[in-house]
């Protein structure tokens, strides 16, 4: 019995336990992770995707504040009904600036990575307020607190925090982050197009149909009406990035 | 720090925590007048009242000590140090009791969604996390504590390193999850399942987790036997994987020093493999391998019997703890994770099945020729049939991660029905064991108050658990073909609201199984009140008159 004999020799020495746990564990990360940092397949080339407006920026940080991720997912697989259903099946490249990813591990409520111009906002601040108005059979919580004021003050430290993670917003974005919040949500605002021009196919509408002020249930339908709308399926070539 | 008049020593212990905790009050002062939001000015001044709480403790702690250290050994007997002990146990049947409500109220709600009430702190995505680390990190963390606590001093037969480290990774711990609970509440959240609070709440834990290494390995190194008992190879393993996990996973960058909200290093597909790994090994050496060491001592401690074989522990050991961190990406089959890491993930999920039975066999098996005392004793049958379940739900979970069963099973409530298999049946079962048989030889008692209401306990949470894992089998199934469903014409069948009304029963029947199960612990929470209040003493030892007072 020499094996049991030599695993004595760890069984009465702490140290060489320790590290020998620790070497046992690292393997399998090591060898699932660190690839995906260096091979070049693992995130396809696509047209199309860009940084958040910080507009939608502010409504993905109420998503998560909230724990939608807990219900929903944004995340379609290449199954045939899913396709049908949600759309297009997710590149890995459509969540590429998202930190944390918000892919989801349960559909309580269906998926979200294609929601975006699926339903007017109308629809969407009618069912975020109460759900079941328009959706009798939903179990979904109602979110009427969204109808508050906005905190946009640090939302150019926002986008800083978020390149320095690896975002690539531009010190024109970043300067004019609160600008661009006010301007998203009022088409009327002079800066609509400088938003536009900084941020392609970026939506400036008054999303919760309120003038007066900019609120949470703004940002939140911002970010929704976005989901899954940057890559062009038209254009984009499957072929290409086989993998 | 001078002497006293008493010229009783200030251990380095004593004045160094003190020094440490008093610059901690007044940073975490700084942070509460200069907060950027309401949720971390709250919780920096709780960080504030707590850390003046532990300076004046340890002061009080001080003045009322004798002038010597408690001794190492009374009549050559190792005096060990039970007070952590005894609190992480008695506040793991706290939290216990308070998650697994929270865990009744949000199934509830599932069902019948009006409970949400329209209100940011009752709705379901901030109750859910406070749920899930409640149960888990909470109670799963605070009977790990009190276990590891007292294993390694029981098999190494010595008192615990350090006077001050054990109460302060205990308290230090719970500090932790009471600053995650509130935040989730207050929507503080890195939104990555499992691993929620923000940056300041993991940097504490980080600093509390180190120290817990510390303080077992030290044990470790001063113990009198000289082999280290198999239990103590799965703590450790738990603790370093643990430690190796929350470092991976949390990397962040606040957007302020004074604010709650931080970046997450990581992005997109290399974000959700990172969490995937650190989120499925919670479940590998959090909720496996610390509560299979709770197995290797209590089983055999219980049925008085040895360890069915020692070689199968050290080749189940190795291998179940060389195999599990590579099961993350079952989490993310057919998603943009490339295809290879999925197919690795699940290669060894579906390997990981033979370690996960040899610990069953083992733990098992250890009752050869004892099985005749699951007739008499429903302390070491809870202890068993905890074993029995993690065999199911280790066969259940390689299944699952086949990928075309996981087609059908993710997204769906399978997979909520397969944790809880293993989270109520495993986990919860076997924490109940241990913790039955802990509480009368903690406080010196005989015997439990009563071995009927245990009996009770038993019965009521197996039903629970059958209702809500088959609840769940159902309605998970039930959803899945119901996704996948086609007409005679090739239309999908189902719009997704009409999969969400077929789930309305099952919500119904899994909340009624989570209130059957809260039921029973709490009919064990009488019963080790009763045991510590009116439980018969033990004979009393001569020497426990020479123990310090704790």
């Amino acid at each position: 019995m020499s094996i049991m004999a030599r695993h004595q020799i760890i069984e009465k020495n702490s140290i060489l336990l320790v590290i020998g746990i620790l070497l046992v564990v690292a393997i399998g990360g090591l060898v699932e992770i660190t690839p995906l940092f260096y091979l070049k397949s693992t995130i396809e080339k696509v047209d199309g995707m860009r940084p958040y407006t910080p507009l939608e920026l502010a409504g993905r940080n109420i998503y998560l504040r909230e724990g939608c991720y807990l219900c929903h997912s944004q995340m379609i697989r290449p199954l045939r009904d899913e396709v049908e259903r949600y759309g297009h099946y997710s590149l890995a490249a459509e969540s590429m600036y998202d930190h944390p990813f918000q892919w989801g591990s349960k559909r309580t409520g269906p998926d979200l990575a294609r929601v975006g111009g699926k339903y007017s906002d109308e629809w969407h601040v009618t069912h975020l307020s109460d759900p079941r108005s328009i959706v009798p059979q939903s179990v979904m919580p109602g979110y009427p607190y969204l109808a508050a004021e906005l905190d946009y003050g640090t939302i150019a430290a926002h986008l800083r925090t978020s390149r320095a993670v690896g975002v690539p917003y531009t010190d024109e974005q970043i300067e004019n982050a609160e600008a661009d919040v006010r301007a998203q949500a009022n088409p009327d605002d002079p800066g609509v197009k400088d938003l536009i021009k900084r941020y392609p196919k970026a939506v400036a509408r008054n999303f919760d149909g309120n003038p007066a002020k900019v609120t949470e249930m703004d940002a939140v339908v911002a970010y929704l009406q976005m989901l899954g709308t940057l890559v062009d399926f038209k254009l984009y070539d499957d072929k290409a990035n086989l993998r | 720090m001078a002497r006293t008049i008493s010229h009783k020593p200030v251990t380095l212990g004593e004045g160094g925590l003190s020094l440490v905790f008093a610059v901690t009050a007044l940073l975490c002062l700084i942070g509460a007048a200069k907060a950027q939001d309401a949720p971390f000015a709250f919780h920096a001044y709780l960080g504030a009242a707590a850390s003046i709480a532990a300076v004046f403790v340890i002061f009080n702690r001080y003045f009322a000590r004798p002038l010597e250290p408690p001794p190492q050994e009374i009549d050559g007997k190792p005096n060990y140090h039970f007070g952590p002990v005894k609190f992480a146990a008695l506040i793991a049947v706290f939290w216990g009791i308070a998650g697994m409500l929270v865990g009744v109220w949000i199934a509830s709600e599932l069902a019948w969604p009006a409970l949400n009430l329209d209100l940011p702190w009752t709705s379901f995505g901030r109750l859910r996390p406070l749920h899930t680390s409640a149960v888990i990190f909470a109670f799963g963390g605070n009977v790990l504590l009190a276990t590891s606590f007292y294993i390694v001093q029981k098999t190494c037969r010595t008192r615990i390193a350090g006077e001050l480290a054990p109460w302060f990774v205990v308290l230090g711990y719970n500090f932790f999850i009471v600053i995650a609970g509130t935040g989730y509440l207050l929507g503080v959240t890195q939104a990555k399942e499992y691993a929620e609070p923000e940056w300041y709440a993991d940097l504490w834990l980080t600093i509390v987790w180190v120290t817990y290494l510390l303080v077992f390995l030290g044990t470790l190194m001063k113990r009198k036997e000289p082999h280290i008992f198999v239990a103590n190879w799965f703590f450790l393993a738990f603790i370093v994987t643990i430690a190796m996990l929350h470092l991976g996973n949390n990397p962040a960058l606040p957007v302020s020093v004074f604010g709650s909200k931080s970046y997450i290093a990581w992005a997109g597909v290399q974000d959700a493999m990172f969490q995937w790994w650190y989120g499925h090994n919670a479940v590998g050496f959090f909720l496996t391998a610390g509560f299979l060491a709770i197995m290797y001592y209590f089983v055999p401690k219980r049925a008085e019997r040895p360890i069915y074989s020692y070689r199968l522990s050290i080749v189940h050991f190795w291998a179940l703890i060389f195999l599990y961190i590579w099961a993350g990406p079952h989490h993310l089959h057919y998603t943009a994770l490339p295809d290879w890491a999925q197919t690795l993930g699940m290669t060894f999920s579906i390997m990981l099945w033979m370690p996960s039975w040899g610990g069953m066999i083992n733990g098992l098996m250890t009752l050869s020729g004892a099985w005749d005392k699951l007739r008499t004793d429903p302390v070491l049958r809870m202890l068993v049939v905890s074993v029995a379940f993690y065999g199911m739900s280790t066969f259940e979970g390689p299944m699952m991660s086949i990928k075309v069963v996981n087609s059908l099973s993710h997204y769906t409530d399978w997979t909520i029905g397969h944790v809880h298999s293993g989270a109520l049946g495993w986990v919860a079962f076997v924490s109940f064991g241990a913790i039955y048989c802990l509480v009368p030889w903690l406080w010196h008692r005989k015997g439990l108050y009563s071995l009927k209401l245990v009996n009770w306990h038993f019965w009521i949470s197996t039903i629970g658990i059958v209702l809500y894992i088959s609840a769940m089998w159902v309605s998970g199934i039930l959803q899945g073909l119901m996704w996948r469903a086609y007409t005679a014409l090739g239309f999908l069948e189902y719009s997704f609201i009409e999969t969400v009304e077929a789930m309305h029963p099952f919500y119904v029947i899994r909340a009624m199984g989570g209130a059957l199960f809260l039921i029973g612990t709490l009919i064990m929470t009488y019963n080790l009140w009763m045991t510590i209040r009116r439980g018969e003493a033990e004979r009393a030892l001569p020497r426990m008159a020479l123990q310090p007072a704790e």
